[in-house]
Parts: C-alpha cells; sequence; structure tokens
C-alpha cells in the first residue's frame, strides 16, 4: 500500500456492483462514510461503528466484511458489493430477498442489508446449513425487530429454493 | 371477474414495505440528501456523573478550519428555555448542561462544522474545567436528604412522592392469613434500535420558524413541549419525520431534547445543522428505561387467595425528570392487579433522581418493573403457602363472563376469557409433559426450573394517565387531560385511486401494508390498490397530541381511525353511485373494484370512475356528498381523566398473556439455556397473523436480552461502564431460541375493528417468567435481573477464598480501580533525580505524551497530555500534586487526569534509594480509580494500559537522569528528548 498523508484526499477507486466508481477520500475516511456519503450507495447502514452489530456487512474481494471497520483507501482496488447489487434486475428480488419477504424476516429493515450480504456469501459455499449453523453463523448480527425466528426459516427457505433451483441471485 | 376474498384483514399478506427495504432503497434519515451548505454538529459530553463545570475554553475549537460554532450552555440559554417538566417542582430541565453535569454522557458543548470529522476534531480541543462532585447512585440512597443535592431547587433527590388506596386495604391485611411480600430491584435497559437517533434542523429568521426532519416516535405531545423550548407558537415549529426509520421501541422519544437543542444550533448559525447520534453516544445518553426498587405486600388467603395488595414504588429517573416521565411509572397504574381480581389495593409511589442518564419511553413502558414484582410474588405465595404456583394463578384470575372488569384502581379490562387462555395454553403448550421432563432431569441432577407468569397488556394510552402524579387538586388547577386522538385520512384522486395517511410514525411495524389491508376491505379494493402515507408532516398533516407509535397503539386505534375514515368515503360515493346506478344508496356494493347494486351485479360502476366524478362533475353532486378527502380524529370515550379518587382508565385495551418456560442452568458455568417457551396471547382481533407474530418473536429477543444479559451498568461513582456493543451484549440469534406461540380472539369491544395491542406483552411477562424458571432452577427467593453467569454462580458453587496471597483490592467507588507497583534504575545520585522530579521542564520531557507543563505552586503542577487505550486515543489534562515530601528519599504524587473520554484520579508514592553504583534505585506504588468513558471502554484494557504509561514515565525518568539503558554522560548530553 503507497505512504499516504493524513491531512490529504486521495483517489479511490474499485469495483462496486460490477461498476468502476471512483471518488477522493481522506486516508482516515471509513468505508461506510465513503460508500454511503461519497457515492450516494445508501443501502449500507451504519449501526454502531464499531463492528459489532454487523448492519454495515458488505462483500470486500468475496469475503464479508464490516465496511464500518474498513478505510475507504484500503478498499482501493477491490471488487465490492453491496446490498443495492443483490437483485437480478430493478423490479425482481433475489431468491434471498424473496425469501426474506415471505417470511417477514425483517421489519424497520436497518439490519438487513447486513444480514442479506452475509447470508448471500455463506449460502453460495454452504448450500445445505442446518439451523444451528445458521444460527451460529448470524450470531455476527444483531437484529431489534425480529427476534431472529423469521430470518432463520427464511434462511433455511432459500438454501431450500437454491439447492432446487442453483440459479444464483 | 373474479371475486376477491371477503376480508383483507386476517391475512398474511406480503408487506408493501419490503422491496425497498431489501434492496437498499430505503429512505432513513441518514440516507436523505441535505441542503447545500448544512453543517453537520457534534457534541462534547460530560466524563463525569456529578461535577461542576468551572470553566469552558472554546477557543482552540472555533479557531479550527471548517468549524462554524462551538455552542454551550450560555448560547442555548439565551435563545431558548428550559424543556417543561410532568411534576410540579422547581426543577427546570435543559438539552445541554447548565453550570454542572449529573450523568456520564450529558452533553457540555455542541461543536457546529462543515463535516462530522472536523466537529470530533474540534471536540478534542475543548477544554472544560470540572469540579467532581459526590454522586449519587442507588435510588434507596436518593431517599436520604443527606445525600448530596442533584438539582438545588428540589432540596433532596425526591421530584415526586404520591399515596393511594383503593377498597380496604387495611382490613384485608388484618383479616387475612398470611402475607407474602417481595423486594426487587428493576435494573436499568434499553431496547436499543440499530438506527440511531438523527435530525436536520433550520431556522428561517425572517419567519421565526423552525423546520426539523427528524427520526422521532412521538408522542406528538412533545411538539409543545419543543415549541415552548423553542420560544415560538406550535405554527413556527414544522417537524418532519422521514418514511423509514430503523426501529425505536420507545427509545425514539428520548430525541426530542436533541431536536431543541439542534434547531437552536441551526439559528445560532444561520445554516441547517444535521446530527447523526453515534452508538457510544446512544448507549451513554440516549434514555434508558427506569429502573425502580418495589416492595410488593400481598395480603392472601390459605387458598393462595390474594386479598389485597401494597405496592412501595421507588422510580429512578435519572438526573433529570424530562417528559414524559414520571410516565413509566403511573402508566401501569390503572392495572396494578395485574390479571387477578384483587380490589384492594395501596400504592406508594416515590421518583427520585439519581446521576444517570435521563429515562424515557422504552418497549413495556413500565410493565417489565410491575410485572416483575407481581409475578415474582405469586411465585412467593405459592412456595410459602406450599401450593402449586399454576394454582396459584388460577385461583386468582380474572372469571370467565366477568367482563367489562372494573380494576381496583379504575381501568375497565374491556374483554377476555383469562381462565379460557390460560387453560388452553397449559394443554396445547404441552404444560404436564415439561412438568416430566422437569422431573426427569432433576433426577439426573441437573438444574432444571419451571417458570409461569400471567399478564394483562395494555395499549392504547390514556393522554391522561400521567396526570394521576398530581393531587386532585393540583389536576383541578391545571384542567382535565385524558384521550387519545388517532386520526386518519383517506383521499380519492382525479383518476380515482385512493390514498391514506395516517400519523402513526412507524419504525418497521408494516403499518402501511395493514392500513392498506384496512382500505381495500372497507371500498372493496385489492390491498396494492391503496397508497399509504405514515410519515408525519406537523405543517400539513392531520395530527394531535396522541400521535406517534407507542403503547401498541396501531392496530387498535388508527387502524380503526382509518377503517372509519374509509367507511366515511365509501357512505358519500355510494350515494353518488345510488344516483348514477338508480338504486338506494343502501343497496350499494362495493366489490371487486366496482360498486354495484346488490342483487344485480350487472348494475355497477368501476370504483375509480364513481372516485373521481367528484373532481370532474363536483355540479352532479350535492355538496355535502362530495367525496373527495376524508379526515377522521376517534379518540375512545372510555379514556376519561383520573377521578377525584385517584382511579384511572389508563389504556383502552388490554390483552392477556399466559406464559411458561423450562429452562436449565449449566452446574459448571452458571449459564441459563431455554429449554423451552410457550407463550399465550389474546390481542383480540388479529389484522394480520405474520406481523403480530413478528412482534412477538421480537418482543420476545428483547425480554430475553432483558433477563439474561443486558443492563446499563454504572459504576459506584456514577462511572457508565456499558459504553459499547461489546459491553452492553445484545443477544443474536445464538442466544433466542424460538418460542411457542399460542392464540385465542376475543375482539375488543372499544375499538373500531376489535383489534388491541400485542408488541409490547413479552417485555411484560417474559422476564419474570424466566426469572421464576430460574429461581425454581435454584430454589431460590431474591433474584434480580439480568441473569448472569455470575450472579447466578454464587448459588451453586461454594464461595470462592481469596487468593491468600494477595491483599484485597481496595474498596473504590469508581468504575474501575487500578493499582501496580514497579522499580526502576538511574545512573544520577538521588539528590539529582529529586531535582528532576520537581522541574517541570524535565517533567514535560519525562511524561509519555506530554504537550506541556504548567507551573501553579512548587508542589503544583498541570499538564496536557495525549494518552492512547487499546483503540481510543485522546487527549487529556492532568493536574499533579507533590505531598509528604522527604527530600531527597520520598514522595507522594497525587492527581486528577480528566479528558473527553473519561477521568481518573490516584496517588502514587515514589521511594528513591542510593544504590551501590552512585545511581538511584527508584521504587514506586500507585492506586488509581478510572471512570468515564475510558472505563466504559474494555476495562480489561486499563490494567495494562496504565502499567505501560507509568513504566514509560520511570524509564523515561531513568533514561533522562542517565539510566543503566544508556551510558550515562551521553544521556544527560542528549538525552533531553529521550
Ligand atoms: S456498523 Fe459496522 S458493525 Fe455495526
Ligand atoms: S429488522 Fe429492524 S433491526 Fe432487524
Amino acid at each position: 500500500m503507497p505512504r499516504l498523508s493524513a491531512d490529504r484526499r486521495h483517489r479511490v477507486r474499485f469495483t462496486l456492483n460490477g461498476r468502476a466508481v471512483e471518488a477522493d477520500a481522506e486516508p482516515r475516511m471509513l468505508l461506510t462514510d465513503f460508500l454511503r456519503h461519497e457515492l450516494g450507495q445508501t443501502g449500507t447502514h451504519v449501526g454502531c461503528e464499531h463492528g459489532v452489530c454487523g448492519a454495515c456487512t458488505i462483500e470486500i474481494d468475496g469475503m464479508p466484511a464490516r465496511a464500518c471497520l474498513t478505510l475507504a483507501v484500503q478498499a482501493d482496488g477491490a471488487t465490492i458489493r453491496t446490498v443495492e447489487g443483490l437483485a437480478p434486475r430493478p423490479g425482481r428480488l433475489s431468491v434471498l430477498q424473496e425469501a426474506f419477504r415471505r417470511h417477514h424476516a425483517l421489519q424497520c429493515g436497518f439490519c438487513t442489508a447486513g444480514i442479506l450480504m452475509s447470508l448471500d456469501t455463506y449460502l453460495r459455499s454452504h448450500a445445505a446449513p442446518s439451523e444451528t449453523d445458521l444460527r451460529e453463523f448470524l450470531g455476527g448480527h444483531l437484529c431489534r425487530c425480529t427476534g431472529y425466528t423469521p430470518i432463520l426459516a427464511a434462511a433455511l427457505d432459500a438454501a431450500k429454493l437454491l439447492r432446487e433451483a442453483p440459479v444464483h441471485a | 371477474m373474479s371475486e376477491l376474498p371477503t376480508s383483507w384483514c386476517g391475512q398474511s399478506v406480503e408487506r408493501v414495505e419490503d422491496a425497498a427495504l431489501l434492496t437498499g432503497r430505503g429512505r432513513f434519515i441518514d440516507d436523505l440528501g441535505v441542503k447545500p451548505g448544512t453543517l453537520h454538529a457534534a457534541i462534547l459530553r460530560s466524563p463525569h456523573a456529578h461535577a461542576k463545570i468551572l470553566a469552558i475554553d472554546t477557543d482552540a475549537a472555533r479557531q479550527l478550519p471548517g468549524v462554524a460554532a462551538v455552542l454551550t450552555a450560555d448560547d442555548i440559554m439565551a435563545m431558548s428555555a428550559s424543556l417543561v417538566v410532568g411534576v410540579k417542582a422547581p426543577i427546570e430541565c435543559w438539552p445541554i448542561a447548565t453550570g454542572r453535569v449529573r450523568y456520564v454522557g450529558e452533553p457540555v458543548a455542541v461543536v457546529v462544522a462543515a463535516s462530522r470529522y472536523v466537529a470530533e476534531d474540534a471536540l478534542d480541543l475543548i477544554a472544560v474545567d470540572y469540579e467532581p462532585l459526590p454522586a449519587i447512585v442507588d435510588p434507596l440512597a436518593a431517599l436520604d436528604p443527606a445525600q448530596p443535592v442533584l438539582h438545588d431547587g428540589l432540596g433532596g433527590n425526591i421530584a415526586s412522592e404520591r399515596s393511594f388506596r383503593y377498597g380496604e386495604p387495611e382490613r384485608a391485611f388484618a383479616e387475612s392469613a398470611r402475607r407474602v411480600s417481595v423486594t426487587i430491584h428493576y435494573p436499568r435497559n434499553s431496547c436499543t434500535p440499530i438506527e440511531t437517533y438523527g435530525l436536520v434542523a433550520e431556522y428561517d429568521a425572517s419567519e421565526d420558524a423552525y423546520d426539523v426532519l427528524a427520526n422521532f416516535m412521538g408522542p406528538f405531545s412533545l411538539h409543545a413541549v419543543m415549541a415552548r423550548a423553542l420560544k415560538v407558537p406550535g405554527n413556527r415549529l414544522r417537524l418532519r419525520t422521514p418514511p423509514d426509520s430503523g426501529g425505536s421501541f420507545g427509545v425514539k422519544q428520548g430525541l426530542f431534547p436533541y431536536i431543541v437543542l439542534m434547531a437552536v444550533a441551526a439559528r445560532a448559525t444561520g445554516r441547517p445543522v444535521k446530527w447523526i447520534e453515534d452508538r457510544l453516544e446512544h448507549l451513554a445518553a440516549s434514555v434508558s428505561a427506569t429502573n425502580r426498587v418495589t416492595t410488593l405486600r400481598a395480603a392472601v388467603d390459605a387458598d393462595g387467595r390474594v386479598r389485597a395488595l401494597d405496592w412501595d414504588q421507588v422510580e429512578d429517573v435519572g438526573a433529570h425528570i424530562r417528559a414524559p416521565e414520571p410516565a413509566t411509572l403511573y402508566r401501569m397504574h390503572g392495572n396494578l392487579n395485574g390479571a387477578y381480581d384483587i380490589q384492594n389495593m395501596m400504592v406508594r409511589n416515590r421518583v427520585v433522581l439519581t446521576n444517570k442518564a435521563p429515562t424515557g419511553l422504552n418497549r413495556g413502558f413500565g410493565g417489565p418493573q410491575v410485572y416483575y414484582a407481581l409475578e415474582r410474588l405469586m411465585q412467593r405465595i405459592a412456595i410459602e403457602l406450599d401450593l402449586d404456583p399454576v394454582d396459584v394463578i388460577r385461583t386468582n384470575l380474572i372469571p370467565s363472563g366477568a367482563f367489562p372488569y372494573r380494576t381496583a384502581t379504575g381501568a375497565t379490562l374491556d374483554s377476555g376469557d383469562y381462565p379460557l387462555a390460560f387453560e388452553t395454553a397449559l394443554r396445547d403448550g404441552g404444560f404436564a409433559e415439561l412438568r416430566a421432563r422437569q422431573a426427569q432431569a432433576r433426577a439426573q441432577g441437573r438444574l432444571y426450573g419451571i417458570g409461569c407468569t400471567a399478564a394483562v397488556e395494555p395499549s392504547v394510552s390514556n393522554m391522561g394517565y400521567i396526570t394521576t402524579v398530581l393531587t386532585p387538586e393540583e389536576r383541578r388547577k391545571a384542567g382535565p387531560k385524558n384521550g387519545a386522538q388517532a386520526t386518519a385520512t383517506v383521499a380519492l384522486d382525479p383518476l380515482g385511486s385512493v390514498s391514506v395517511h395516517v400519523a402513526s410514525v412507524p419504525q418497521g411495524q408494516g403499518h402501511r401494508t395493514v392500513l392498506a389491508q384496512i382500505v381495500a376491505d372497507a371500498l372493496g379494493l385489492k390491498p396494492s390498490d391503496i397508497r399509504v402515507i405514515t410519515e408525519l408532516d406537523t405543517a400539513r398533516d392531520a395530527w394531535s397530541i396522541a400521535s406517534g407509535n407507542y403503547s401498541s397503539r396501531f392496530a387498535a386505534a388508527v387502524g380503526g381511525a382509518a377503517h372509519l375514515a374509509a367507511g366515511k368515503i365509501k357512505a358519500k360515493l355510494a350515494s353518488i353511485a345510488a344516483a348514477q346506478l338508480n338504486v338506494a344508496a343502501n343497496a350499494i356494493e362495493f366489490v371487486g373494484g366496482r360498486a354495484r347494486a346488490q342483487g344485480n351485479p350487472d348494475n355497477s360502476v368501476a370504483f375509480s370512475r364513481l372516485a373521481a366524478t367528484s373532481h370532474w362533475s363536483p355540479s352532479l353532486v350535492p355538496e355535502e356528498n362530495h367525496a373527495l378527502r376524508e379526515t377522521v380524529f376517534w379518540s375512545p370515550p372510555e379514556l376519561a381523566p383520573p377521578t377525584d379518587e385517584d382511579g384511572i382508565n389508563s389504556s383502552l385495551c388490554h390483552g392477556f398473556i399466559f406464559d411458561f418456560c423450562g429452562v436449565e442452568i449449566d452446574r459448571v458455568t452458571g449459564a441459563v439455556r431455554i429449554d423451552k417457551y410457550v407463550t399465550m396471547h389474546d390481542c383480540g382481533r388479529i389484522l394480520h397473523p405474520g406481523m403480530v407474530a413478528g412482534q412477538i418473536t421480537g418482543g420476545f429477543a428483547h425480554a430475553v436480552g432483558a433477563a439474561l444479559y443486558e443492563e446499563y451498568a454504572y459504576g459506584a461513582d456514577g462511572s457508565f461502564l456499558t459504553g459499547t456493543f461489546a459491553d452492553y451484549l445484545v443477544p443474536t440469534a445464538m442466544e433466542i431460541p424460538s418460542p411457542v406461540i399460542l392464540h385465542i380472539e376475543t375482539p375488543s369491544p372499544y375499538t373500531p375493528l376489535g383489534a388491541k395491542g400485542v408488541g409490547e406483552g413479552n417485555c411484560m411477562s417474559t422476564p419474570v417468567c424466566l426469572a421464576n424458571a430460574v429461581a425454581d432452577a435454584l430454589g431460590v427467593a431474591a433474584i434480580d435481573l439480568p441473569l448472569t453467569p455470575a450472579k447466578l454462580g454464587i448459588h451453586i458453587h461454594p464461595a470462592e477464598h481469596a487468593p491468600a496471597a494477595q491483599p484485597a483490592p481496595a474498596k473504590t467507588s469508581k468504575g474501575r480501580a487500578l493499582h501496580g507497583s514497579g522499580q526502576a534504575q538511574a545512573a544520577a545520585a538521588p539528590a539529582d533525580v529529586w531535582r528532576m522530579l520537581l522541574d517541570p521542564r524535565t517533567l514535560e520531557a519525562i511524561i509519555p505524551g506530554c504537550h506541556g507543563v504548567e507551573k501553579i505552586s512548587d508542589t503544583h503542577f498541570r499538564a496536557d497530555v495525549t494518552l492512547g487505550v487499546g483503540p481510543v486515543t485522546g487527549r487529556y489534562r492532568a493536574d499533579i500534586k507533590l505531598s509528604d515530601l522527604d527530600a531527597p528519599r520520598a514522595v507522594t504524587l497525587s492527581g486528577i487526569v480528566t479528558g473527553a473520554l473519561g477521568d481518573a484520579q490516584g496517588a502514587g508514592r515514589i521511594t528513591l534509594s542510593p544504590a551501590d553504583n552512585g545511581g538511584t534505585l527508584l521504587t514506586y506504588d500507585y492506586e488509581a480509580e478510572i471512570g468515564g468513558k475510558v472505563a466504559s471502554i474494555g476495562g480489561r484494557l486499563l490494567g495494562g494500559a496504565a502499567k505501560v504509561v507509568i513504566g514509560q514515565f520511570f524509564a523515561a525518568l531513568a533514561r533522562h537522569s542517565g539510566g543503566p539503558a544508556s551510558p550515562g554522560l551521553l544521556a544527560r548530553l542528549f538525552g533531553r528528548r529521550a
């Protein structure tokens, strides 16, 4: 990584949901702020800014990551997916998103983006998770509205549908 | 045409809200753009629980490029007035500390700057001189007039005291066979929505008017409080809410002081000001539920029948009695009998102030505190009278057929069949099997307990219940307060489509979906035909003081109002259709998107065409039948003000809950595992089963958190110990099992749709149900929340012996205590080292992170230092005094270190002894107490950090005087900045 000076803004470029994006950021700017306020992608939410709640979870180079614990400049050159990139096209939802709607797995929807991003990566590598697996995996997310029960139901249902018709999205 | 289902209500239709939320297109407060030129605010908060503010130096902060203003109490007070207080006491309540801080996290200064990053930089440059005062944390200690007083005007810390008497309690106590009592300490906690507070405030000087967009949830009675504080009439405070809000559970009521604060900041700077609270601020200083100490006594017959209750409640509202408090204490006043037929009651209510964050609405609101005492008592009655706890509940339940039931304290329980719900739950929930499971587990030596709870869940609060805190005379003077105005507007546009607007301000409860179902049912349309707006704009929309989303009022009150408004439009449309179809208006029915003549479906007109008539051809319609827009305000007549005898119908609807559960406690770790949880609800008519289930599982999760993990913990000095989500433990999917949910439905006769509230019940029933199970497992009588392994371990393991070799740590009043000792070698002789220790320039060079030392006297220094503890680096001011000087052999250093992130107070003794090589051996030991934010962040790190910093100091001193690490002479020549 190049040496950056603290009092200057630096050009940050990465691929976001399949498109090249760029903007300037001070070295200390968090990736959450960069996504939301510099790039206008407000689907990624901020719940704690200290890495516990999981609301800000996005996918960086194929791995779920906390955007609030990442500096924008660290994302330079990366491939990033956020909740805005989950649906196959406008007006349609992904299998996972559909399952969330069917099972009422969201109420206020503030935690949802992070949970969807985590589950999206997880289900790609774990086709047949048990409820216990999912509980353990979702242990990295806080949801204050649902009590988790409908989220687990949605995730199990989505995993099943994806097994039966394994088109991801 | 396909016939549509007869009713959309009652079906779990997909939510209209979800597609946007699932694709990242929600519109939460921080997602909405702001005007160019909008400034960003950050708040400097008190590190002390109680201190005098001697001086605030904001010069350096003001000079930072990008800073537009730094506001302190003087600026805020010049442009606003105190928030009105709900009790008759000579105290004020400002949104910023005025002269004195009274809790950790209280705002002290506001920086407004070009970005949040710059604003936070500027916070570090503000220097505040505090004089710490003794803090009061324990609510019972607050009763003692000899303790430090928070608000001088009060002369003590009791803000309100009232006693009540209903029926003939003295006689019942005198005549009954037994008396049973419990004393409980209900802790502080909060439902911590994942989205924090946020707002954008603007001021228009030309019209002296404020415009604030905020994720405030109501009640909009607080609009009056805010407008008064801003010294404008209500029509000059326009308050708007964003379309989406990330959860509230009552908590976003507590945003209102910040609305005032930031509105003033906008006025002071002449620019819009945006503030988004961060999580650390939220945990320390947003709002919490009240903690309460309750002693509850019962007069009981030998068969377990309760004849009378005697409540003594001490409610801790924190440092200020902020509106609408002391509402938490009075919300349940009408049904202090719970689900039981108890007609004799005594109540003594005291509200105390302590050095903790102010309290406010929080899911369950008063219910958890009341039911914890009442249902612990019911279990104790069973145990002390050697009865089955289930039988004690059964004996006391309000009988079937007794509804509407008038409680001793004045509530009317609208409907229900408690014995039916109770017996159904025992049967369908498998209570007998659970008992067998327990017997089996116990036979294997496992710690397995069963708990039961019956509760009545009130909903649709009477806006007048809070005035029960006043005496009848005071109420007469103030004028009666009551009711629960709900409002809904149904409008038709020129294409004949239907819009609905309500002032319900949801935070994820799917109001738009349910309202579409309700109005679609009334007008024979599909929910997708209806567009619903639920955000509020006080300048344009129909609203009243009860508007907002609290006390589970939506389904019962707001849904009902929408139903009535749709009915009004429908009646007008029917008379227009009657003229067109040549039949009587009462023979028109609305089905499948058409209005048609009953019995002759071919004689019909399309709904949209009919609905457009009054726009395009008003002259064809008599004026009184113009169907354009109907607004209904609905307030149930049952919600009357308190009577002269202090009877109060505090809520309109009362649902019933019966819960039971089995828990197992790990013999080694003391952890509680919920084996089975059954919850039976009668919430009247169910409008959307999926959402009702979601309210129950969601409330249940909050309750499990409150029961087992969550507490806003304070040190004895008032330092706040749970300042992050790593300390305040919100449960995850790992900890929350899926409860078994059962229902019966007895519609409320008092609401248009028969619905009652359902969202808060488990927050009332579940914590005590789990506690009863844990008490049963361990066989203990007194048990308080949260039921942490550390707390339960005492009952499982024999007392642990203190390690023999080490002296017990000194008792401390502070949040975290540290102590340590060490040694260092200096090459210089003791006399030289002694001189260095007393020389400010030397100290400046050797104190780690020091920016400068100021000498006040020979034995008194001040220093500015930057210190890092784990992830948290901050600037601190150190005030150091030397005492017990024994030149050149020993000296005691004592000091106070304060900064935005916390404070420390400590003392250390340094001994200098001559070493063999002509140098000096320095020996030191210290004790310190840490408070404030630093204490709340990773207490574990502190000990290590202190050791390192103090070690660095002595190493630097050694080096400075030519320590063994470097040759003495060279060090003396070059080692100045060692
Ligand atoms: S905002 Fe990143 S984990 Fe909470
Ligand atoms: S849906 Fe509101 S926090 Fe999860």
